[in-house]
């Protein structure tokens, strides 16, 4: 009775999409000859695919929902893999040796690529403050990006000021961005938050392209030096290398602080906002210190990951700031498991490197972007790897009760 | 120790609260009955200063709190369950304990208080690494109080902590208060819809309408009032 239910249902699907997919699978207008073909035989292939496709579908949907019953869900075997420090040790020191020796294995594009993905990982762990931590949709995240890299090349324009100088400096200035987008924000939430954030971006963007005096618009700055290495002059492979290590670095350091931040006051102050905003006041949490920090120290990675960018491309212009770089850097987060710092990583290098590696599918790289996106929010809307606290031990002792802190 | 003088509330252009005015004294117990809609909630949420007060004022042992922060009003002492108890749903037993004590540093006052809320109410100690939003309706309410409590106010505000429960668990919780109050010297501002029940429970009463206070005194004088009777306690 099932199947004959589900075949009945994928019949209907794909009647549907041979509906659809009518007027370009079939129909071919030749211009030059003024003559129609009809190209029926993709009809059938149409048909039999999306029938297929869509029984297979419905027949994964089942098992999912009734593997569901038995294994209890949230911890991916991942998770479990997380929690192992017989296997995630040697895991850690594989991935530290093989990102040491990688710029010495691969080429100079190999590189390039992994230094991108990088500053996304930056960029990913930043957001994750504000939309994973905090719970403050930021549709508009990339106007701080925009910050930093601008406040590098501009300042290197008029001032001369070097790269390292220009890093905490583009650094605070994104986070003074951060605070005040944060301020007229502070009573919104949700999705009137999201509107307004993406509407910040999308000043700060214009004022980019079309403020010529000060931004020199859409034609962009160029000629932004590459960090400079103790005064040293580095051909550009020796660049590059300096470049991937010192992002590395970096990006150890943001996990290092967004892992303290995450089991700080603070860091619970943001999971209790996210969590119940009137209840987190309840509890006695300055609401309005908690959302502004979080923008704050959001914008400040932002910032920073801006300032690399702008030295590793020596060029830049308002078309990298667009809202499709805030939405790829919003789908890091989800896509990794909103407040995971693992997670956001390993989304991070997916997002970035795959297309990278998949260049013969270049076209549809969107489509599958997509479709991968659709597919992880059916199937694991927690994100790849679910964020883990730290959890405290309650534990009765014969003379007293004591709380242990351990890691679950 | 607690005292309101004609605490106006607006909500927009719609005034809630027209000019109530109340005290409660230490080591009390004191309900704020009323219908739905009288201004009961709005009158817990201008003391906890979620929602600013527009006019009047709150003095808290001698001091006006009526255009302080929240988390100032806190820290000054003043602990609220919420309306809907509004746990964090996504957090265990123990982190939801952990951040009604967001505000103290002495970490080992915290865990004898911890204790004593695990004793107040063991069920919470058995469901310690549960997350909160799987907690049925009377073991929220619990951790809603007992959240409160880690805090360790000086006073403490319930908004209806009979909401959607059985008789019998609004028994169990409302004993829970009574206990509260006399071992801890803790005083307690309530609000109920549940008349009957809150002023058993209280030592004194206000009665609520429209906005404004229509009714006070004892509240074994108030629960054989005719007026009362007839409005509230449907006798």
């Amino acid at each position: 009775m099932k199947f004959a239910e589900e075949l009945k249902k994928s019949f209907f699907i794909a009647s549907w999409f041979i509906l659809l997919t009518f007027p370009i699978m079939v129909i071919q207008v030749n211009t030059i000859e003024n003559i129609v073909i009809w190209r029926w035989h993709n009809i059938i292939l149409i048909g039999l695919g999306s029938f297929a496709f869509s029984f297979c579908w419905q027949i994964f949907l089942n098992k999912k929902s009734s593997t569901k019953l038995i294994a209890p869900a949230g911890l991916s075997p991942l998770n479990r893999l997380m929690n192992e420090p017989r296997l995630y040790r040697p895991a850690l020191i594989i991935i530290g040796l093989a990102a040491l020796i990688f710029p010495f294995v691969f080429s100079h594009y190999q590189i390039n690529i992994m230094t991108t993905a990088l500053i996304y990982v930056m960029l990913g762990l930043g957001l994750n403050i504000e939309v994973g931590l905090a719970g403050l949709l930021d549709l508009g995240y990339v106007a701080f990006y925009a910050v930093g890299a601008y406040s590098y090349a501009l300042l290197n324009y008029h001032f001369g000021l070097g790269f390292w100088t220009a890093l905490p400096v583009g650094a605070l200035l994104a986070a003074i961005f951060g605070i005040l987008i944060g301020f007229p924000v502070l009573r919104l939430r949700g999705d009137y938050l999201a509107i307004v954030t993406l509407a910040f971006a999308e000043i700060i963007r214009l004022v980019l392209e079309n403020w010529n005096a000060f931004s020199f618009g859409p034609s962009g700055i160029s000629n932004i030096p590459r960090p400079g290495f103790f005064g040293r002059n580095l051909t550009p492979e020796q660049s590059a290398i300096y470049m991937y290590f010192l992002l590395i670095l970096l990006c150890l350091l943001t996990i290092f602080i967004i892992h303290r931040l995450q089991h700080s006051r603070i860091g619970r102050a943001w999971v209790a906002l996210r969590e119940d905003e009137l209840a987190c006041q309840a509890m006695g949490i300055d609401k309005t210190k908690a959302k502004l920090t979080a923008f704050a120290l959001g914008a400040t990675w932002a910032g920073m990951a801006g300032v690399i960018f702008a030295a590793k491309t020596t060029f830049i212009n308002p078309a990298s700031f667009t809202f499709l770089e805030s939405a790829m850097i919003l789908s890091i987060v989800v896509l990794g498991g909103m407040g995971s710092i693992a997670g956001v990583i390993i989304a991070a290098l997916a997002l970035i490197l795959l297309p990278e590696y998949l260049r013969v599918f270049s076209d549809y790289r969107m489509i599958l972007f997509g479709a991968a996106l659709i597919m992880m929010m059916i199937f694991r809307p927690q994100g790849i790897l679910a964020d883990m606290r730290k959890k405290y031990e309650f534990h009765k002792t014969e003379d007293s009760r004591t709380i242990k802190r351990d890691v679950l | 120790m607690l005292k309101l003088i004609d605490v106006q509330t607006c909500y927009g252009n719609i005034r809630s609260l027209k000019g109530v005015s109340l005290t409660v004294a230490e080591g009390e117990i004191v309900s704020l009955i009323g219908a739905n809609g009288a201004g009961k909630t709005t009158t817990l949420m201008s003391i906890s200063g979620i929602v600013a007060a527009s006019s009047g004022q709150i003095i808290f042992n001698q001091q006006r709190i009526e255009r302080t922060d929240p988390d100032k009003i806190v820290a000054a002492g003043i602990s609220q369950v919420p309306e809907g108890r509004r746990i964090f749903p996504g957090m265990s037993v123990l982190e939801n304990l952990e951040m009604g004590a967001f505000l103290r540093e002495d970490s080992r006052k915290t865990r004898e208080d911890m204790e004593y809320v695990f004793d107040l109410f063991p069920i919470l100690n058995k469901r310690r690494h549960q997350a909160g939003g799987t907690l049925s309706g009377g073991e929220q309410q619990m951790l809603a109080i007992s959240r409160a409590l880690m805090a360790r106010p000086k006073l403490l505000l319930l908004d209806e902590p009979s909401l959607g429960l059985s008789p019998l668990l609004t028994n169990q919780i409302f004993e829970m208060i009574k206990k509260i109050n006399t071992e801890q010297h803790m005083t307690i501002f309530l609000v109920e819809q549940n008349a009957y029940m809150a002023l058993k429970l209280s030592h004194r009463g206000y009665v609520m309408e429209n906005g404004s206070i229509i009714l006070e005194g004892k509240a074994a004088a108030l629960l054989t009032d005719s007026n009362v009777k007839k409005a509230y306690l449907g006798i």
